[in-house]
Parts: C-alpha cells; structure tokens; sequence
C-alpha cells in the first residue's frame, strides 16, 4: 500500500483570526499536518495554543464570525472540507468525522436519555443499518462499558459518573465507524484511574475500527500514552512534529523541552523535607467525620452516606501535607470543616491547642486569620467587580487591628511582590489576569492575613503544566521564607509527589494509607494505593502495542 | 413528591387565610352598604333590620368569626345585590375569565416562542431586530390606550368589531389581541434570551458534531432547554390574566372576574367580593403546582 493512500486527512497552511473590538488576534498561524488511517496524532499545548481551534475548523465548529479562516485547505479523502455547503457538512459531521469534549456533562443534553442521543446519530444520517435503532444504541452501550446497559439506555446524563458520561460520548461518537475520531481533551476532567480505562477503550475502539484518532491534550503522560506522532503547538505554530517516541525522548524545540521539564517526577525536592517532619505539631485531627443523610424517597429509610469517616492526622508547622484522592473520596469535606465553612458530625480538631469546633464569636475570627485557604478556580473565587488591591486588602478591612490603613498600599505592593505580580496589577481587575496570575493574587490574598497554615483545594489543577510549576515552586519559596504549613489536596499524583512531606491517601472518606512521601512512592502498602500510582500512563512506546502495528490492521480493515 | 404536594398545600392554605382575613378588613373599610342598598329616606329601624338581617350590627371581630365558622361549612355568604349564594355569583363570572386567559396565554406563548427561536437563531438580522422593535412596544404599549383605540377604530369606524359583549368569534378578537400583546412582548424577549444562551451551550456543539439538522438543533435541542425560564415567566403572566383581567374586562364589557370584583367592591357586596378572592387565589395556587410539576416533566434533574 502507498504512503499517498494512506492519509487521510491532509491540512495545509490553516490560518485563523479571531475578530475582536480592537485588530484581530491570529488564533491559529500556518498550521499543516496529515492524519493517516489508523494512526493517532496527538495535538499538544497548553491553553491558547490553538489546537482546538485547529479541529474545530476541521467539524466546521468554528463560529464565523468572530472566527475568520484567512487562510488554508483541509483534504478528507479528497474533498476539500473548506468548500462544504451546509447539508454536505452535516452528512460528514457524526457519520465520517466525529468528536468527543472535555467536559461529558455540559457536552450532552441534560434533558434527553443517553440513549435517545445516541439514537439522534443514527436518525440525523438516514442509517437504516441491520436491527432497531434501539438494539443497536444498547450494543453501542454495551461496547463501551456501560454495565446493564439495556436499561441504562433510558437515564439521563447527570445519573452517570464522570467516566461513563465520557463512555456515552464515545460510544455517540463511534456509532457510524467514523474515520476520524476527534478527542478534546477527553480526559482532563476525570480521575485517574478512569482516565486510564478511557484511554484503553479508545485504544481498543481504534484497533477493532480501524480509525484515525486526532488527540488534543495539554498532558504530556496522556500524549505518551496515546500518541504514534506528535505535534505541539504554542501560541498557534507548530513548534515540533515528528514520531513521539522521538518527540518525548529528545526534543528538539526549547518549548518542548520546557514543557517536558515542567513534569514534576523528574526532580523531587528532598531536602525540604527533613526539616519539615521535625517542626512542632500546629494542627491535630481526631477522629473527624462528616455523615450526610440521603433520603431516598417519601416511604424509604433514610441512608446515611460518609463523606470523611474517622480521619486522624497531625500537621506541622512549616510542613506540607498532601491529601490524595479520587473525586467523592472525602478530602475537601475535610478541608471545609477544618476551615469551619462546614460542621462535623463528630471528632476534634486541634489547631494550636485549641479545638477548632469550639471556637465563638471573637475566637473564631482571629482562627480564620491564621487560616486561609486557595481554591482550584481563582476566576470564581474573586469577585470580579473588585481590582486587585481591593481584593487583597479585603482581610484588613474585615480585621481592622491587622493593619492600620495607612500601610495598606505598601503592603499590597510587597504581597503582589512576594507572589512575583508587579506592583502597577494592583489597578487591575482579575479578568485581565491569565489562570497563573490569578492564582498568584489568590495566593497573595490568603498571605495578607499572615496565615500560619494554608488549605490549597486543587490549587494548580485548573493550570497549565508549566504555570503548575510555578504556581508550586511559589508556594515552596513561600514555606521557606514565613513558615507556613500546607495542606495540599489534589488528584495529581506527580504533582504531590514532588510537592508534599507526607501524603494522606484516602478513599471514599476513609484514610487507607499515610506516609512520607518518598516512602509511599517507593512501597506503596495498601492495594488502593498501589492502584492509584500503578494508572499513571506509560508511554505506548513503551508497551509494545505501538504504532506501526495498529496502522497496518486499520488499514487492512478499511481496505 | 407527595409529600411536596403536601407541604404545597399547607402553605398555600395558610397564605389564603392570611389573604382572606385581610380581604374581611379591607372590604369593611369601604363603608356600610346599608347607604347604598336602601333608600336614601329609609329610617333608622329599616337601616338597623337591614344590618342585622345581614349580620352588620355585630362586633366586627364577631363578624369575622362567625365568617370563618362559616367557611367551614362551605358557606359563601349571599350578594347582596343579586339575593343569592356569592360563590355561585362568582364561580359564573369565573370560566369567562379562564377562556379568556387561557386563549390569550396559549395564542402568545406559541406565538413568543416561535418568533424568539427564529430571532435567537439569526440574531442581528432583520427579523430579529424587527422581533425586537414589535415585542418591545408589545411589552410596553399601554392595553387600555390599545383597547380604546382598538373600539375607536374597528368597532367604531369601520364597524368590522363589535365594542363589547361576549358572542361569537368576533367578539374575542380584540379582547384577545390586547390581552396578548404583553405576554407576547415579555415572552419574545425571554425566548431570545434564553435561546440565544442554550444554541451557544456545549451540547449543540455535540448535537452539530453529529451532524444533525440545525432545524433540529434549535427546535429539539435547544429550544426543549430554554422552556424553563419560559414557563416561569409565563406563569408568572398567567397569574395576572386569571387574577382579572380587571381593565381589559371592564373596558370590553366581559363579564369576567375580574370585572365582578370591580362592580362588587364599588357596591359594597362584601360576600362577592371575598368569593372571587377566594376563588382567584385557589385557581392561582393551583397554577403554581402545575408550573411546578411542568419543571420536573420538563427537566429530569428537577424531583420533588
């Protein structure tokens, strides 16, 4: 078989703008690649890189206007998608190219059962295949994993979890044996261990069909895991292409070599961490443990459900302790008691000898001053009509013995300092700020009170790769210079590993294992920890299932 | 879900004691209807057997009471003006105003919904501007200056329309049409708005990722998740509509509810008066639960 016949996809010289008030910002700058059948390419960058832009021109996504196609062609088994009329793009749509998203739940319709949108694909495309469209949406469902699928066909999408509103998605996207399949980030949302099942299924989808699978994605382990070819991408060009085996192991570009950097395994910080272990208790927790009561029905008995169920752990002064954990696993109920945003059911908590679920009135206000907390959305957690020295000097209005308001301008300057921000962004409002920066104001908002512990809740997960390093190396610098003590809640493994003293792993409100970071990584004891660090993605060079192998078969079975 | 009914139902009956009592008060404000029902020479004796053949010479607290104890018993009270059971009174004047409502709602919300999805659909076009312009002055034109204007012109020049009355077809038509013209214009508005947002969701990136028809799209995707709002709003108008369409009513002469109560409290009927509030207040109460269960059939996230 020829190379020639073989791609199948062929984008030459695409080149978007996206008009706004003032000139238009070019989104996508001369981006060319060819997608051979049976292959993945997987698209790699972090947030305004353009990759989606880059697919979304392919599905014909693009909203023109404000997006303008300046220049570019893009052709699919010889058409050329640029020049489609609308019904010619529709037919194409969901029977010979097909898309899933990030975000599964805001990505389906929430008022229509998963099987009648799974339906919606088959009835759009006049497919009059062998059997009812019924039986064939449930074997669809079946395929992907979905258990007792016959009469979950009927369920909406918010009774799923996470991972199998992506199963829905997919089994939508491959119900016509597309051609190409694009993927948006499908993964980023999930935890995991999910996203490790995900990603088998779309491995295992590609060799039963045969398809090309277009893979964007900012993580580089997911890339590793997927990818026969690399392109990244960084503000709209292409920096690097090639194999990904090459790609990963000696890239070439500066930006790539940044980014692969940027994975935090690589380096752990060691050295922090003995002096951390040695500091003097600052908060004890005992037997803490927050009980939900669901009702289910008028007549049913009430269930109780756990969120946190005897949770003990002790924190240091100037230590970071990291919380590990799937969603649901109870870690930020934990952080919203220990900052009384929420009550337990029961257990103590003590913060420098004083029990927390005691404190009143005045007590409870000079705790809250030596507490803080970061969120994972720093957009949502400030309020947007606020500039960013009103949003700083807030505890100080709140406390007005902290700071007398003369000093409040010097010390926003030396806040907005400490957290790397220049002085003149305290004029400006959060919408101004990239994700990075907002998390740097939120830092420095938490630091004005001159806090003694910080709750960082999913702190850098919303950031880029890159900005996650910083964001942690900025936390790190802080613990060292004023002594804070951390409690560090993610579901990113490397991240904590790199990061934390001592880590907390915790599983459907329970802690099933606790030690010294290095020491968990190396020998993980329980078999829940070991599952969690054994989902981290290999590289599919790697694991022998590589490309060329798969490109054959797909191609064997489309010939 | 039972028990939502339940909880509903209690709270609505305590807010319609509390509106009822209030209503008892008020409506004794207004003066003594003796002055308006017997002649104007009538002497005291026939004044105070007047009074106390209607109960108006006990306490006022007593009246009240002996009211409620009453309405345990079902018993409405008589007009004074029509010498028979109020709530007869009122429960005929009733299904007029319900047609009415019913039509005129039903007319401007397919209407509002149609002309918003196509708005929403192409906005900045010219049909959505004119959409704009048309339920603006919908929304904002004033219905008894409409309703005049409309007798002037139709009834009364061109003698295509009669001025009032109830009949046939020809009869509903401008009670109708001025009625509308607000729903429509606010329902217009909503529609586009809440269009506009759900054909910008991410699912209809899903629904055109498949490849399905943008008929479709707006009609089946969109549209189905911009009707909460909708209903809310509409509602909230139909409320308004069953509450009397008091100027509409009188000004077209319909012998409404909304009507009944203008002419009973200008007469001082206190039984009618409190009937049709009562009656008013059921069928409103009544409005909201199935508002309610239109949100949790309309939206399976939605349970009681």
């Amino acid at each position: 078989m020829s190379a020639a016949r073989d791609i199948i996809l062929d984008l030459k010289g695409l080149t978007v703008d996206f008009l706004s008030e003032e000139e238009p910002v070019r989104a996508v700058d001369s981006v060319s690649f060819q997608v051979r059948r049976g292959e993945t390419l997987v698209i790699l960058g972090e947030s305004g890189s353009g990759k989606s832009v880059s697919t979304g021109t392919i599905m014909g996504l693009i909203d023109c206007p404000p997006g303008d196609i300046v220049a570019g062609t893009c052709s699919f088994d010889g058409m050329d998608l640029m020049c489609l009329d609308a019904e010619m793009r529709r037919d194409l749509n969901g029977r010979r190219i097909a898309m899933i998203f990030q975000d599964p739940l805001a990505y389906l319709n929430p008022v229509y059962t998963v099987g009648r949108q799974i339906a919606e694909v088959f009835e759009s495309h006049g497919d009059a295949g062998e059997g009812s469209v019924r039986e064939r949406v449930v074997k669809l469902l079946e395929r992907v994993g979905i258990p007792d699928a016959r009469k979950r066909a009927d369920f909406y999408p918010h009774q799923f979890s996470g991972g199998q509103r992506q199963r829905v998605m997919i089994a939508m996207a491959i119900a016509l044996k597309p051609d190409i399949l694009i993927a948006d980030e499908p993964t980023t949302a999930l935890d995991v261990s999910v996203q490790a099942q995900i990603l088998d299924l779309l491995r295992d989808l590609q060799r039963e069909t045969g398809m090309a699978i277009i893979m964007i994605t900012h993580d580089l382990e997911v890339a590793a895991a997927m990818a026969d070819r690399v392109i990244v991408m960084n503000a709209g060009k292409i920096v690097e292409a090639g194999k990904a085996e090459n790609v990963f192991q000696e890239p070439k570009h500066p930006y790539t070599r940044r980014l692969i950097e940027a994975v935090p395994h690589s380096r752990p910080a060691v050295e922090r961490r003995r002096s951390a272990i040695q500091g003097e208790p600052l908060l004890r927790v005992k037997h803490l443990s927050k009980h939900y009561l669901l009702k289910a029905g008028f007549f049913a008995e009430k269930r109780e459900f756990r969120a946190v169920d005897d949770v003990n752990f002790t924190l240091r002064r100037g230590e970071t302790l990291g919380i590990v954990g799937e969603s649901g696993s109870g870690k930020s109920s934990i952080a919203r008691m220990l900052l009384r945003l929420n009550e337990p059911t029961a257990g103590k908590a003590f913060f420098a000898g004083e029990d927390i679920f005691k404190l009143e009135g005045p007590a409870l206000g000079r705790f809250r001053r030596r507490v803080q907390m970061v969120f994972q959305d720093p957009f949502g957690s400030m309020n947007p009509r606020m500039d960013v020295r009103t949003i700083i000097s807030e505890p100080w209005a709140i406390h007005p013995d902290i700071l007398p308001r003369a000093q409040w301008a010097g010390r926003v300057v030396e806040l907005l300092e400490l957290v790397g921000l220049k002085p003149d962004h305290a004029n400006r409002y959060p919408h101004q700020f990239s994700g990075g920066q907002r998390q740097r104001i939120a830092i420095a908002r938490a630091l004005a009170s001159d806090p003694e512990m910080i709750v960082c809740d999913e702190a850098v997960s919303a950031l880029d790769v890159s900005i996650q390093m910083q964001v942690v190396e900025l936390l790190a610098d802080l613990q060292r210079r004023l002594g804070l003590a951390y409690i560090f809640i993610t579901h990113d493994l490397p991240i904590v590993r790199h990061f934390a003293d001592r880590i907390l792993v915790m599983k459907q409100g329970r802690v099933v294992e606790e030690n010294e970071t290095e020491a968990l990584f190396a020998s993980p004891q329980h078999e829940y920890t070991q599952a969690l660090l054994q989902s981290v993605p290999r590289p599919k060079w790697l694991r022998g299932d590589a490309a060329l192998q798969s490109t054959s078969e797909g191609a064997i079975q489309q010939g | 879900m039972l028990s939502y009914l339940g909880r509903r139902s209690f709270h609505s009956l305590v807010s319609v004691l509390g509106l009822l009592t209030l209503v008892f008060f008020l409506t004794r404000l207004t003066g003594d209807p003796s002055a308006l029902y017997l002649p104007l020479d009538s002497s005291i004796e026939a004044r105070t057997a007047f009074a106390r053949l209607n109960g108006l010479d006990q306490p006022i607290y007593w009246q009240f009471l002996q009211y409620l104890k009453d309405l345990l018993d079902l018993d409405f009270g008589q007009s004074l003006r029509q010498n028979r059971s109020a709530m007869e009174v009122a429960l005929e004047a009733f299904p007029q105003t319900l047609k009415l409502a019913f039509v005129a709602m039903t007319l401007s919300t397919l209407l509002a919904v149609l002309v918003g999805s196509l708005a929403a659909a192409r906005p900045g076009s010219r049909f959505d501007r004119i959409a704009s312009i048309v339920s603006l002055g919908g929304a904002s034109a004033p219905d008894f200056w409409i309703a005049i204007v409309g007798i002037l012109i139709f009834a009364v020049g061109f003698e295509l329309l009669p001025t009032s009355g109830t009949g046939g077809f020809a009869y509903w038509v401008m009670p109708v049409f001025v009625l509308m013209l607000r729903p429509f214009g606010l329902l217009v508005q909503v529609v586009r708005g809440t269009m506009l947002s759900a054909l910008a969701s991410p699912y209809i990136r899903t629904a055109h990722a498949k490849g399905m028809a943008r008929r479709k799209i707006i009609f089946g995707h969109a549209l189905r998740n911009s009707l909460l709002p909708v209903i809310t709003v509409a509602g909230d108008l139909a409320t308004g509509l069953i509450n009397g369409a008091v100027v509409v009513e009188t000004i077209f002469g319909w012998p409404g509810i909304g009507k009944l109560m203008i002419d009973s409290i200008i007469q001082r009927d206190f039984a009618v008066v409190q009937s049709t509030i009562l009656v008013t207040a059921i069928a409103i109460f009544v409005l909201n639960i199935a508002i309610d269960l239109l949100y949790a059939a309309l939206d399976p996230r939605i349970r009681y």
